[in-house]
């Protein structure tokens, strides 16, 4: 039975004892092993339950946001200014898809796939996430779509997908009014991670990036919603276990005329410009256009460098005039200095001066010259508005002094922000000794306060700060800090939203706000003022003040093509005014530059802009149009509270 | 012992039915309790998959198949072939190493025509019956230099099946020789020192044997959280499958880790982590019971037999049927690194089963050829 058995004489007794021990032992030791294996078994399963359980509901549990719909911006007539609309995109997910060149390739036989578009796709494929969409076209035609799903049953892992845009029926006309929105940046994801909304922007792509756009940006956005999900391992969805559904963003009402914005827009033609028009009893901006312009769309899918490039033109049609155009008032503010001279005292409403045609400071050989050479002769307050003389004004800034000025002028919100509801602002310039001292460490001279008197010398305001001064006077010293937005739609009900107004310009005698009144109806309504054949068979009675600015740049860091300073040289056109007369509705501020005189080339856009808004009886049509929605929207609420 | 069993002319038979057909009923029973769990594990695991189910249960078939076959041969038949099965096994190994298939990174696989054999596997069956074929030769306890050329027999193998790399399978088998070693009455004073020169060897290991790959497993072993989605996904997610189970599981088919296939491995070696989770720690009891008694079963039958070579055979195969057992379970709840070694009997799977069952279909075959008359 044994091979090689070389011990016959074995001991089977002690042999098998042996062995029976050592089973035994053995025994002990596995099950002791086991005991182990229980014991850290049950700390798992038992101690540990409550926390390993937790982990397994997140594995399983994923929370999805749901962004919200973007609010859609309409102006004050109900018309759609900005709205959302459906744009397909094709989507891969490379790791559901087997062989990723033989789809692309497969899906540009169906469908043009630029070179760059390939390139473009991959590139981004390797920077993203397992099992995450990537774009592979973007804006596809309703053809595309349809020929693309009636193929997907042979492209698994490719999608349509449907995505809200932001989209700018107006385009041009109101870029710088709404501004518009884009992919969001870095910067502003840490923004909104420093405000603790994250978890409302997780599913958010657009943010505001210009215009009211930007600025109601948290009022447009609304409030995420999320689904929770039950996922497997690759994050595929199984089942929705629960859900709570976003909340639209406000819809929002300008106080923007869209008609007048347009008409506003048209008028200026692609000339360097811009219009502002404010209701002078309220502060609402009924247009602000900026020209020359450009389509907000093509920012909304992104800019290709080549359209960008094109927007860095010397026009600079980035820029808002409207509010960062910084111009040299000229002639726009000479009501303004009659006020104030008539406050001070230095000239009374019948005290007039003999204008020979220049101006001279006592002991000084330089003349400053009036626009007439052979002078007004003798000029009152009223005349020297109507005939905008500045002779009369040189004399009254002489007289005023630079700090009189300039506290004066600070009342109608010259040299700082109106506080108008976008971003895009800027301050312009009131001078005064302080701030020749800070900006050029120099002494204030009495010869540039000579000029200031005409609103050059180093004066510049924005044609928003211009209509806003204007619209002071029209009201009889109210003041309203401009606003664009009207109303916002909340869930329920219209919530109108007024302007700020604060303390009125008080003056010591109100019928100086009268005189100044009366000078600028002259301009327009008096034979031989500087509007009056613009104006001469108006339906309605308006007043106004022309101005022909001498050029310095708009921009202090603009620089002048060599070739083309001669244009650039060329006065710029500008008319303030307001109508009608007796009670003002509309007040404007124009700005054409380079376009020559303000009567002839900036008052007729007044006029045509009066037009439309006085004769077709815009205001009191468009605010019923507001104020029926609220009492349609108070009924609601009122019925559903019953 | 078996209760005599009638035969069918109702005589009471000098053998029984049991030792005629070479099977042991109680042992045979436990081997397919194990086999219902596991096809109801497999199941749920596989994501109900039902060509997973019958491959598995062809694979069922094969392996009792061929344990019964196994059976009929008597223990020293096996002994007269062990010599000639270790040259043959060392060859193969060798072999593996010179021309093997490279599969998960090691080379396992021999490709013998149309089948891939897996040549460490039948290392498995073979090193216990030549180490307790080579120390019974001698009267026990064995003396020391016994012990010695039985532990280089272990060895050798051991190494071979380790440099393919297969850590789980070069454990198991240097495991069944040891045991046999330990059984035949290895001195406590070899054991012993047996243990510290091991643990002298432990840094040899680590530096001069040990695959990358396998340093990796270790550290991951040690902290599991340090690389949550890299080497520690997979006995984070076990853990977390065992313990969202609780006392009494979510349920069959109810396991999110496994149904939602977070659990990676779930119907091979992590299996037991899909049980935990849907069967809890109650489930995890039964299991164990059924595991207990088969192995009490083994010892029981080892203690029973006659000839010093059966019973140290018979031991070592059902103690390294516990090392299966213990180092699945240990891995996958974070007791041991994972090493690769699945839940026997249970996992999906039929190279380890088939191993399994011959070793069973030998420890059945020393239960019942026994002498009659002792």
């Amino acid at each position: 039975m044994f091979l090689n058995q070389r011990s016959p004489i074995r001991n089977t007794v002690a042999e098998s004892n042996l062995f029976t021990r050592r089973v035994i032992i053995a025994f002990a030791i596995v099950c002791a092993l086991i005991s182990v294996l229980l014991i850290n078994l049950y700390s798992i399963q038992v101690s540990m339950h409550e926390s390993y359980q937790t982990r397994a509901n997140g594995n399983r549990i994923k929370i999805i946001p749901i962004a919200p719909n973007r609010g859609i911006i309409f102006d004050r007539n109900g018309v759609i200014i900005a709205e959302n609309k459906a744009v397909y995109s094709l989507e891969l997910v490379a790791e559901k898809i087997s062989d990723i060149e033989q789809t692309v390739t497969l899906i540009s036989n169906l469908i043009t796939i630029s070179d760059d578009e390939r390139e473009r796709f991959f590139k981004i494929k390797r920077a993203t996430r397992r099992f995450k969409k990537v774009t592979l076209k973007s804006r596809l035609s309703p053809a595309q779509v349809a020929k693309i799903s009636v193929n997907l049953h042979r492209l698994s892992g490719v999608t349509i997908e449907a995505r809200l845009k932001r989209f700018y029926p107006f385009k041009e006309s109101l870029t710088h009014v709404l501004g518009y929105v884009g992919r969001m940046t870095k910067k502003e994801l840490q923004t909104i991670d420093k405000n603790n909304e994250s978890a409302n922007y997780a599913a958010t792509r657009d943010f505001g990036k210009q215009g009211i756009e930007k600025y109601y940006q948290t009022m447009l956005h609304g409030v995420a919603g999320y689904q929770e999900v039950e996922v497997n391992h690759r994050g595929k969805v199984i089942r929705v276990l629960n859900q709570v559904l976003p909340q639209h963003g406000q819809d929002l009402y300008l106080n923007i005329d869209v008609r007048l914005q347009q008409q506003a827009y048209t008028a200026l033609a692609g000339r360097r410009g811009s219009v502002v028009a404010t209701n002078p009893t309220n502060g609402a901006i009924l247009a602000m256009v900026s020209s020359p312009s450009y389509d907000p769309n093509l920012f909304v899918h992104g800019i290709s460098t080549k359209e960008y490039t094109k927007l860095l033109s010397i026009d600079k049609p980035l820029i808002n005039r409207a509010t960062q155009g910084a111009y040299p008032p000229a002639s726009t503010i000479k009501q303004l200095m009659a006020i104030a001279a008539l406050e001070e005292g230095v000239i009374s409403e019948t005290s007039s001066i003999n204008d020979p045609g220049w101006f001279q400071l006592p002991n000084v050989v330089r003349k400053f010259k009036d626009h007439l050479a052979w002078g007004h002769g003798k000029v009152d307050v009223y005349r020297a508005l109507e005939k905008s003389c500045d002779t009369f004004f040189y004399d009254v800034a002489y007289r005023l002094g630079i700090d009189k000025i300039s506290t004066f002028m600070y009342q109608f919100g010259f040299g700082d922000y109106t506080g108008i509801d976008i971003h895009e602002e800027k301050p312009g310039i009131m001078p005064s000794r302080s701030w020749k001292r800070a900006r050029h460490n120099q002494a204030w001279y009495t010869g540039d306060t000579i000029s200031l008197g005409i609103g050059q010398s180093y004066w510049t305001a924005t044609p928003l700060q211009l209509a806003k001064a204007t619209a002071i006077v029209a009201a009889n010293g109210q003041r309203f800090t401009p606003q664009i937005l009207g109303a916002s739609q909340q869930e329920q009900s219209l919530l109108q939203i007024p302007a700020d107004d604060y303390a009125p310009v008080e003056l010591k005698n109100e019928r100086h706000w009268k005189i100044a009144q009366t000078g600028m109806w002259k301009v327009v309504n008096s034979v031989g003022g500087t509007a009056y054949r613009v104006f001469k068979d108006a339906s309605y009675v308006s007043a106004g003040k022309t101005g022909t600015a001498q050029v310095i740049s708009m921009g202090e860091d603009e620089k002048y093509d060599a070739s083309k300073m001669k244009e650039r040289h060329r006065d710029n056109a500008m008319y303030v005014g307001y109508a009608p007369f007796d009670k003002p509705q509309i007040t404007l501020a124009i700005v054409i530059e380079n376009a020559g005189g303000g009567g002839s080339s900036a008052a007729p856009i007044a006029r045509q802009l009066f037009d439309t808004y006085l004769t077709d009886n815009n205001d009191f049509k468009s605010s019923r149009v507001l104020a029926q929605r609220s009492t349609n929207q108070q009924e609601l609420n009122h019925a559903q509270s019953h | 012992m078996l209760s005599p069993t009638k035969t069918a002319d109702g005589y009471a038979a000098k053998r029984t039915f049991s030792q005629r057909i070479h099977i042991d009923i109680p042992l045979l029973l436990g081997l397919l309790t194990l086999m219902a769990f596991s096809i109801a594990i497999i199941y749920a695991a596989s994501g109900q998959n039902d060509a997973m189910i019958k491959a598995q249960v062809i694979r069922m078939g094969i392996s009792l198949a061929a344990m019964v076959i196994i059976a009929q041969i008597s223990p020293s038949g096996l002994r007269r072939w062990s010599m000639p099965l270790f040259g043959l096994g060392l060859g193969l190994l060798v072999a593996t190493l010179l021309f093997g298939h490279v599969g998960k990174g090691a080379q396992r696989w021999l490709n013998l025509g149309i089948v891939n054999f897996q040549t460490s596997e039948a290392m498995k069956v073979i090193l216990p019956i030549v180490v307790a074929h080579f120390i019974t030769t001698y009267a026990l306890p064995p003396k020391l230099r016994h012990v010695i050329i039985g532990f280089i027999i272990v060895i050798i193998p051991t190494l071979l099946i380790a440099k393919q790399p297969d850590l789980g399978t070069s454990i198991l088998v240097a495991s069944s020789g040891v045991f046999a070693l330990f059984l035949a009455g290895m001195s406590w004073r070899i054991i012993g020192s047996l243990i510290v020169s091991l643990s002298a060897f432990a840094p040899v290991l680590w530096f001069f044997l040990m695959r990358d790959y396998q340093r990796q497993r270790v550290m991951t072993f040690l902290n599991p959280e340090s690389d949550p989605l890299g080497s520690g996904y997979h006995i984070i997610q076990s853990k977390i499958a065992i313990g969202s189970g609780g006392l009494s599981g979510k349920g069959w088919l109810n396991g999110t880790q496994s149904q939602l296939e977070f659990l990676p491995e779930r119907h091979t070696d992590f299996i037991f982590s899909v049980f935990s989770e849907e069967f809890g720690l109650f489930g995890i009891c039964t299991l164990l019971a059924v595991y207990l008694f088969i192995i009490a079963r083994g010892l029981y039958i080892a203690s029973q037999a006659q000839e010093p070579f059966s019973r140290v055979l018979a031991g070592a195969i059902t103690l390294t049927f516990f090392v299966y057992l213990f180092v699945n379970i240990g891995m996958v709840s974070g007791l041991l690194p994972v090493v690769g070694v699945p839940l026997p009997l249970i996992s999906y799977g039929g190279t380890s089963m088939l191993t399994l069952m011959i070793g069973f279909g030998i420890v059945m075959a020393i239960h019942t050829h026994r002498r009659v008359n002792k």
